[in-house]
Formats: C-alpha cells, sequence, structure tokens
C-alpha cells in the first residue's frame, strides 16, 4: 500500500541510520530509567511500618471508581476542578494513543487490539476531542497559574519553594505532547491529500485537523520532516514525562489512583498505635507513635508522594485560617521532601535517626490542629492527616513533650476522670436543679432502666452546659423514654485524650466506661455531646447502639412521641453550625436539621460553609485548654459567617461548640446582636406539654 | 553530678476541694486525690536536665508512707534513675525539723553533689530545705529559678528579684536548694511511663536502717505542733458589682478613679 510519508518505523536519518534504533532506544531507557526510581521511591515505604489496607476490596474499587476515575471531588472548586477533569481525562483516552504512537515507531501501521475498524475511527475522533480540550485546558491553566496565580498555591518562605515554575512546565510537556500527535498526524494527512490518496479523517476545528490545514501547503519533504521530527519529539518528551512525574508534586500522576483505593474506610476512629498489635499488648511496644520518618505507615508515606500541592486542605483548615502554625498541606510536602533528600534517587540512601519534631516539624505545629477533618474532607484524593497528627502526638507524648497547659487537665483525667479534676461525686449535680416532671434515673444507686444517657465532662461540670444535660433530660422524660445516667462511675469519654496522644490514658478510660455501661444493662446510648457520641459508637466496643439526641429527637417526633410548639414571630433567623464530630465525622448533618425545621415557622438559613464544609468553632475536649499562638479565634471567623448569612441565632449541636461560639460572640462585641443556642436547649423550649 | 531531690506527695489544690473537718483537727481527706508536689517537680525536671548535660544519676527520696511510693514511681518514670521511700510509724507527725533530720540521716549514708528540694509544698511551709542544708552543714540557696554548670566545684545559681529582675550567685559545691516553679518545663510523664516502672525495687528505709532514735522525729520530737483549723470569718470592704459586663466595667472604672487607681 502507498503511504503519503515514510513511518518512523521505516525511516533512515543521514541516509544510513534507521530511525527505528531511537524508536527501540527511547522506550526501552525511558521503561529503564522509570523503573528504577520507582524503586528508589520505594525505598522508604518497604522500611515503613505495617498498615493493612487490602480489606474490603469492593468498597474500595467503588470508591476508587467515583473518586478517582470519576474525579468526584474535583468540581469542589470549580474552576480547578474542571480544567483537572479535562486533562484526567484527556490523559485516559490519549494514554492508549501514546501506547499506539511509541509502537508504532517500531511497527508501521500498528493500531492497538479492539481499535481496528469503526471503533478504531471512532477512538480518533475521540483522542482529538480530547487532544484539543487538553491543549486548551493546558493553555488555560499556565495562564492561571502563571499570571494569575491563585493565592491557594503560595508557598510561605518558612514552607519551603514555591512550585509555580514546576507547575507550567509540566503543562508545557503536556502541550508538547499533545502538540506533536498533532503535528505528526497533521503533516501525514497535508501528504495524504497532496499525494492525492485518500486522507484520514480529521474532525473539524480539532487541533489536527488545524495542523492539516496549516500544513497544506508545505512541500512533501517538509511535511516529512515534520512528521519524523514530531514522532520522536513527542517520543523523548513522553518518555522524559514519565520518569519527571515521581520527582515532585506530579508524582500524583502514578500514585493517586492506588491511593484512592488505599484509603481509610473507616471514618471516625483513630488508627492504633500499631496495626496488628492488640490494645491489651501495647505495654509491650518499645516505642509509641511517630517520632522518626520511618514510624510512618507505608500509606501515609505514600500519601505525602501522592499530594498534588493542590493547597485544598489548607484552604479549608480552620488552623490555618486563623494563623495558627499549622498547614495541612505543608506537613506532606515537608514530609515528602525530606523523604526525597533521605531517600535521593542517585547516591546513598541516608535515613536519619533523627525526631521529625524539630527538624521539619514544631510541636505546636502537631498541638494546632482541632482533628476537625475539614482537611480530610477536601482532599480529592484522600490523603489522611488526623491519624498523622495524632500518631506525632503519641510519640511526643511518650517523651514527655506535652505542653503546661495540656498537662494539668490530662493529669485530671487520670485521677478524677475529668479535664478540671472536680470531684466524681459532683458529676450528677446538674440533677438537682430539674423541673418535677423529669426524673432522671442514678445507675449508681442501683436504679435500672433501658437506656442511659451518656452525660461526659463538660456537660455534667460546666456551669452554662448542664443546661444542655437538663435539656437533654427534658427531652428524654418528655419523649417517655425509660433513661439513667452512671453518675460518678462515668469517667470522661476521652475522644481527645486519645486524639491528644494519651493512648494508655485513654485505654483506661475506655475500659472503666465499658464496664460501667455494660453493668447497666441497658440497651441503647444516648448522648448530646458528639465527641462522647463519636468515639463512643466508634472506638468502644461491645457497648449497645449509640444515639446523638438530635437523632432521638426526630425519632420521637416521627413516632408522635414527641410534639413541638410553632417558632414565636419574634424576627429570630436561625442557623445550624455543624459540629465536627457529628456531622464531617459521623455524616449526622440532616437529623439536627430536621429536628429545627420540625418546629413550624422557624427560619432557618444555612451558611455558606456548611455540612462537610463546615467550619470548626475552635475545638473541644482538651482543645479548651490549649493556648495556641493564633491571631484570632476560629469562632470569631464563624460568628462572622454567620452574620453574612444573616442569621441573629447559631444553633449548635455539641456543648464545645457552645463554649466557643459563645465566646466568639462576646470577643466580637455581638452581644444582643447574635446569640447560640444548643438543639437540645432549643427544642425543649418548644416541648409542647401534654 | 550525682543529685538528690527530695520531694513529697501532697492533696492536688487543683483537684480537690480543700474543707476543715468538723473538729478542726485537719482537712476533709475522705475524697482526696494526691499528686507530687508542684515545686519538686520541678525540682526533679531540673535535676533529670542537670544530668543529661553533665552526666551523673538523679535520685528522688521521699518520707512518707506506703502511699508516697506512686509519687517516687512517677518522678522515676519522668526520668529518675532511683527512689528511696523513707518510712516508719515512728516518723509519723515530725514537724519541718524532723523530716530534715530524718532526711539529713538518708543523705549522710551517700554521696551527693547537689541536693533540690521544691521551694515550698502545698501543704508545708517551706522550711525543709533551709534546715536541711544547716544539719548538713552545706552552703544553701533558696528560690533558684536558673543553675548554670560548669566544669569547676562550683554551680552557677539564680533568683528573680523584685521587678523581673535575675540575680545570679555562685556557690559551692556540694550544696542545698530549693528551686521555684517556672525554672523548668517539666515534661509530661504519662500512664505508659508510670507502668514502665511499675515493677523497678524501691527500697524502704525505716529508722532503724537509718540509726535515728525513735524519740527524736515523729510526733514524739516535734518541737512544733499544730492546734487548730477553722475559716476565718469573712471581712467587709468586699463588694460585687452586678449588672451587665459594660456596666460592671464602667462601675469598676469609677471605683478605680474615686480611689485613686487610675487617674
Amino acid at each position: 500500500m502507498e503511504t503519503a510519508l515514510i513511518s518512523p518505523a521505516n525511516a533512515w536519518l543521514f541516509g544510513f541510520i534507521p530511525t527505528m534504533i531511537f524508536s527501540v532506544l527511547i522506550p526501552v531507557i525511558g521503561v529503564a530509567c522509570f523503573t528504577y526510581i520507582i524503586a528508589r521511591r520505594a525505598a522508604p515505604l518497604v522500611r515503613a511500618r505495617h498498615d493493612p489496607r487490602l480489606n474490603h476490596i469492593g468498597e474500595r474499587l467503588m470508591a476508587m471508581l467515583k473518586y478517582a476515575i470519576g474525579q468526584y471531588r474535583q468540581p469542589r472548586y470549580m474552576m480547578a476542578g474542571v480544567i483537572h477533569i479535562t486533562l484526567f481525562a484527556g490523559f485516559m483516552i490519549l494514554s492508549l494513543r501514546s501506547i499506539t504512537l511509541v509502537i508504532l515507531g517500531m511497527h508501521s501501521g500498528f493500531v492497538l487490539p479492539g481499535l481496528g475498524g469503526v471503533t478504531g475511527q471512532i477512538y480518533s475522533v475521540l483522542k482529538d476531542i480530547a487532544a484539543t480540550f487538553v491543549l486548551a485546558a493546558c493553555v488555560v491553566g499556565m495562564v492561571r497559574r502563571g499570571i494569575f496565580r491563585p493565592e491557594r498555591y503560595d508557598v510561605p518562605k518558612r514552607y519551603g519553594k514555591d512550585h509555580t515554575s514546576e507547575a507550567v512546565f509540566v503543562l508545557g510537556l503536556i502541550t508538547t505532547l499533545v502538540t506533536c500527535d498533532m503535528i505528526f498526524e497533521g503533516a501525514q494527512v497535508a501528504a495524504q491529500l497532496q499525494k492525492g490518496l485518500h486522507p484520514e479523517f480529521l474532525l473539524p476545528g480539532m487541533g489536527s485537523w488545524l495542523a492539516a490545514s496549516l500544513l497544506s501547503g508545505s512541500s512533501l519533504v517538509t511535511l516529512q520532516r515534520l512528521h519524523l521530527a514530531a514522532f520522536y519529539l513527542h517520543d523523548m518528551v513522553f518518555f522524559f514525562f514519565l520518569c519527571f512525574l515521581p520527582m515532585g508534586k506530579h508524582f500524583h500522576v502514578i500514585t493517586s489512583i492506588p491511593n484512592v483505593f488505599f484509603m481509610k474506610l473507616r471514618k471516625g476512629a483513630i488508627k492504633p498505635v500499631e496495626w496488628g498489635v492488640d490494645e491489651t499488648k501495647l505495654d509491650e511496644l518499645k516505642s509509641f507513635g511517630v517520632k522518626k520518618f520511618e514510624d510512618f505507615t507505608w500509606k501515609h508515606m505514600l500519601d505525602f508522594y501522592s499530594c498534588a500541592d493542590c493547597g485544598r486542605c489548607s484552604d479549608q483548615c480552620p488552623a490555618n485560617a486563623v494563623k495558627r502554625p499549622l498547614s495541612p498541606r505543608f506537613i506532606s510536602i515537608k514530609c515528602r521532601d525530606y523523604a526525597f533528600k533521605n531517600y535521593p534517587i542517585r547516591g546513598e540512601m541516608t535515613p536519619k535517626d533523627e525526631p521529625l519534631i524539630g527538624a521539619i516539624l514544631s510541636e505546636d505545629e502537631i498541638w494546632s490542629c482541632t482533628t476537625c477533618g475539614a482537611c480530610e474532607a477536601e482532599c480529592p484524593i484522600f490523603l489522611e492527616y488526623i491519624d498523622k497528627i495524632v500518631d506525632l502526638r503519641r510519640g511526643m507524648v511518650d517523651e514527655g513533650m506535652v505542653p503546661q497547659s495540656l498537662q494539668k487537665p490530662l493529669k485530671a483525667i487520670e485521677k478524677r476522670g475529668n479535664p478540671w479534676g472536680k470531684m466524681e461525686k459532683k458529676r450528677s449535680e446538674w440533677t438537682k436543679s430539674l423541673p418535677e416532671t423529669c426524673n432522671v434515673k442514678l445507675f449508681e444507686n442501683g436504679d435500672e432502666a433501658e437506656t442511659l444517657y451518656f452525660v461526659d465532662s463538660i456537660s455534667s461540670y460546666d456551669d452554662r452546659m448542664q443546661n444542655i444535660a437538663r435539656a437533654t433530660a427534658c427531652i428524654l422524660s418528655a419523649a417517655g423514654e425509660d433513661f439513667g445516667i452512671l453518675g460518678k462511675d462515668e469517667k470522661d469519654s476521652g475522644n481527645e485524650v486519645r486524639r491528644f496522644g494519651e493512648e494508655m490514658l485513654y485505654q483506661d478510660i475506655k475500659a472503666h466506661n465499658t464496664e460501667a455501661i455494660l453493668d447497666t444493662n441497658v440497651k441503647k446510648i444516648v448522648t448530646a455531646d458528639p465527641h462522647a457520641f463519636n468515639t463512643l459508637k466508634n472506638e468502644y466496643t461491645g457497648l449497645p447502639p449509640v444515639e446523638h439526641i438530635s437523632q432521638t429527637i426526630v425519632r420521637n417526633i416521627r413516632a408522635g412521641k414527641i410534639r413541638l410548639k410553632p417558632a414565636e414571630d419574634d424576627g429570630k433567623i436561625y442557623t445550624y453550625h455543624d459540629p465536627c464530630y457529628l456531622g464531617r465525622h459521623n455524616g449526622v448533618y440532616e437529623d439536627p436539621r430536621q429536628a429545627l425545621d420540625a418546629i413550624a415557622g422557624l427560619h432557618r438559613v444555612d451558611m455558606l460553609k456548611s455540612r462537610d464544609r463546615s467550619f470548626c468553632c475552635g475545638g473541644g475536649g482538651l482543645m479548651l485548654f490549649y493556648e495556641p499562638e493564633e491571631e484570632q479565634r476560629m469562632g470569631v471567623l464563624r460568628v462572622k459567617m454567620a452574620l453574612k448569612a444573616g442569621a441573629n441565632v447559631i444553633v449548635t449541636a455539641c456543648p464545645f461548640c457552645l463554649v466557643n461560639m459563645e465566646d466568639a460572640i462576646k470577643v466580637s462585641g455581638l452581644e444582643g446582636k447574635m446569640e447560640a443556642i444548643d438543639l437540645s436547649e432549643l427544642i425543649q423550649r418548644h416541648l409542647e406539654t401534654a | 553530678m550525682e543529685i538528690l531531690v527530695c520531694v513529697k506527695r501532697v492533696p492536688d489544690t487543683a483537684e480537690n476541694e480543700i474543707v476543715v473537718n468538723g473538729k478542726g483537727t485537719d482537712i476533709e481527706r475522705g475524697d482526696l486525690v494526691y499528686s507530687v508536689n508542684e515545686w519538686d517537680n520541678y525540682a526533679v525536671e531540673e535535676a533529670i536536665q542537670i544530668r543529661d548535660r553533665v552526666g551523673g544519676s538523679v535520685t528522688v527520696v521521699t518520707v512518707g508512707d506506703g502511699d508516697s511510693e506512686e509519687i517516687l514511681r512517677r518522678e522515676m518514670a519522668m526520668g529518675a534513675d532511683k527512689g528511696i521511700l523513707l518510712s516508719d510509724d515512728a516518723f509519723n507527725g515530725s514537724d519541718g525539723r524532723g523530716i530534715a533530720s530524718i532526711l539529713k540521716s538518708e543523705i549522710e549514708k551517700g554521696k551527693y553533689d547537689l541536693i533540690l528540694t521544691g521551694a515550698q509544698a502545698d501543704d508545708g511551709a517551706a522550711q525543709v530545705g533551709g534546715m536541711l542544708a544547716a544539719m548538713l552543714d552545706m552552703p544553701y540557696a533558696s528560690l533558684v529559678n536558673k543553675i548554670e554548670t560548669g566544669s569547676g566545684n562550683t554551680i552557677g545559681i539564680g533568683r528573680e528579684i523584685e521587678g523581673g529582675n535575675q540575680e545570679m550567685s555562685e556557690i559551692d559545691l556540694p550544696c542545698v536548694l530549693s528551686i521555684q516553679t517556672g525554672i523548668n518545663e517539666p515534661r509530661y510523664v504519662g500512664i505508659r511511663g508510670i507502668r514502665k516502672v511499675a515493677s523497678v525495687e524501691i527500697p524502704v528505709h525505716g529508722a532503724g536502717d537509718l540509726g535515728i532514735a525513735a524519740g527524736s522525729v515523729g510526733a514524739a520530737g516535734a518541737k512544733v505542733k499544730r492546734v487548730d483549723y477553722f475559716v476565718p470569718p469573712a471581712g467587709e470592704g468586699a463588694e460585687i458589682l452586678e449588672g451587665s459586663s459594660d456596666e460592671i466595667a464602667e462601675k469598676l472604672i469609677e471605683l478605680l478613679k474615686s480611689k485613686g487607681g487610675i487617674k
């Protein structure tokens, strides 16, 4: 068959060197280099800690399909998301074309199996469109990154080097790849037309069609040269690109699909100190948590490699927003750069037996996290932060590096079961001022009941928050629940004790509470504290089902056991603030809203940042005691968001949120203009008494 | 450097409600939780830091009953190398001098370059350190908030003086120092650390081991005896301002102005 141009597989350079040599050498060298680089990059992962991630394969595949292939989280940032989806979809489609091209250099007229005939022609059009869109996305991307420079990508000096040049360079490589293919194909078609041969179909308006049109007047010699030059430039750039990916943030092109597959499936539970070591055997461990780099698990190292440096986590991070010395993005980037430095591509690997705290991370940085989970809810490829932060804290606790502000409450929990060091016998004192209609049974007195109301420390002891406990008790009474409390037998649930790295203390109080709860023989547990809710539900074992009061309320409204009075016409506009441990960590977004909406005539608006984008109030549990370096309080920012939404009442469903919101209202000078109230208090006010 | 730190188990003031008992003989002890005296904890941290800098060992010692072992373990979990419990029924009811003489007997059995005590105890009278130094015939410095170790036979010690100024002195070794809080940031002792030292043997020395005549210490030897506990009647002159935060602030400013507190 006569061809318009000599294909790379049959061409000669200077008349005596078959270009086939390059067609073979480039891929062979490229693949060899790539294999070597990946092997070097895998070195720290091999030394890392165990982390089982091969369970629930079906669930993992589905998640991978949705989040990696489906790019589900990308449009949360619309502009960047659309550009990324275009590039990603283009990559997926063009990967077949790239493989075809590489083999075309060795085998003229090669077609991938299944891509002959009509399918091949459809694919050909599809990849034309893909290449053109990728080209457009690259141009838009380069202008956006190079000229408009969105703030989200800025790298403050203390965190390292700006990556804009790397980003633009890679966009340039992609541009070169697709352009080469367009010229390669365009020259071919232009030559076919000149020779009067039947040309391949090119979709008008697409890149290859444009190249063919532009080249239609060129001589056959020029076309032949362009055809071959474009081919080999593509070949070289393609393999260079492949080997360049693992050098920086573009490693995610290779690692993010597996990273999503290996994602953490059980939200709300912190990883064990050491996978595979039973809680009863923790005493046998020589060291706790992450101290040096190799103490991370292999998956957490893969996270560092996979970080695309997109900055979404830090953009959503409340600690970063109030200028605490924490930016989740740079935890990843600093650790990645540290791994790159100690495990270089060339030369000797020099793993260092040095603590990360002090070398690349700081104590305040790691204590600044409220474990709100905003970063993890945002990351398009499911990097984990909370488990790493907790592991680092475990390491610090083990070394005695705990700020004085946290030592006191931790010791008080150890001695008294609550962070204020209040007397155990006063844990049930809040019940003394309950209305007569509301009766709370006390298991410590030998009472029996169906349901346990787990109050937890703050609602038991804090003067203001005791009102939440009373409101909760009144709601349970009104619903006709047969319930009781543990009183002095209840200790702090320990949600934050665990998250602040004091695992052994957590294990002690968990064991104590579990025994106390099981002794009551209750069928169900209710709590109004999302932190208690989280740890009882996700981390304690062998307990009866746990319910948050918002769920209890909705259940009882539906069953007709609770009836609510309509809202007074007092001009109040309510907004619901999603507590992190109810929303993001446990997916309870609708129940509290439904409970509010069950009050007829209540005017409710949502803040811009709500549900899984809710903005942390400042943190609960031990975080109330920590004295962070910050420019302002998270709560103050949150109150401003409520104001912006047009609300004058913030409803929360967490005692810690209420503490922080009420403080923030005072600090912002909004007393009288804005108020905060707990969901249970609001519902109690609207209870229709029979 | 061989360092000995004298520590004491006290009711934790942060975690207890201190109430005088009905008879006025003591405070109510039924619901108390105890911990190591805060000043002593700073002294142990300082001793550990010195040992880590210049070498040697840290020993913690306390006079008390079997329950006091708990605080020795906590300080050992912190990093002290050794604990010694001085316990004997004959020690019960000792006054400050009695405690100092019990400690003296133990100290003379060893060879220590530096002896640290807390500046005071939550339930004490800040007297043991000074008496101990006198009994041992060693130089003494109190309220120390800085220690600089050198190579010679002296160390530099600091004390905060009025106006936040710092005073530095040189003191010959061996010596006794009473340590002020704020000299360092004591490290955290977790449950894990305490468990690790749970089975370390702690020697118990009684009056016989120390060669102390039973009548010279304890209630029998005490020259200072506690006679009463009571809650003083509320005095006059206290005023609680009422109203909104703004009103309270305004009233406070007025009051301060009228009394010449601000101009």
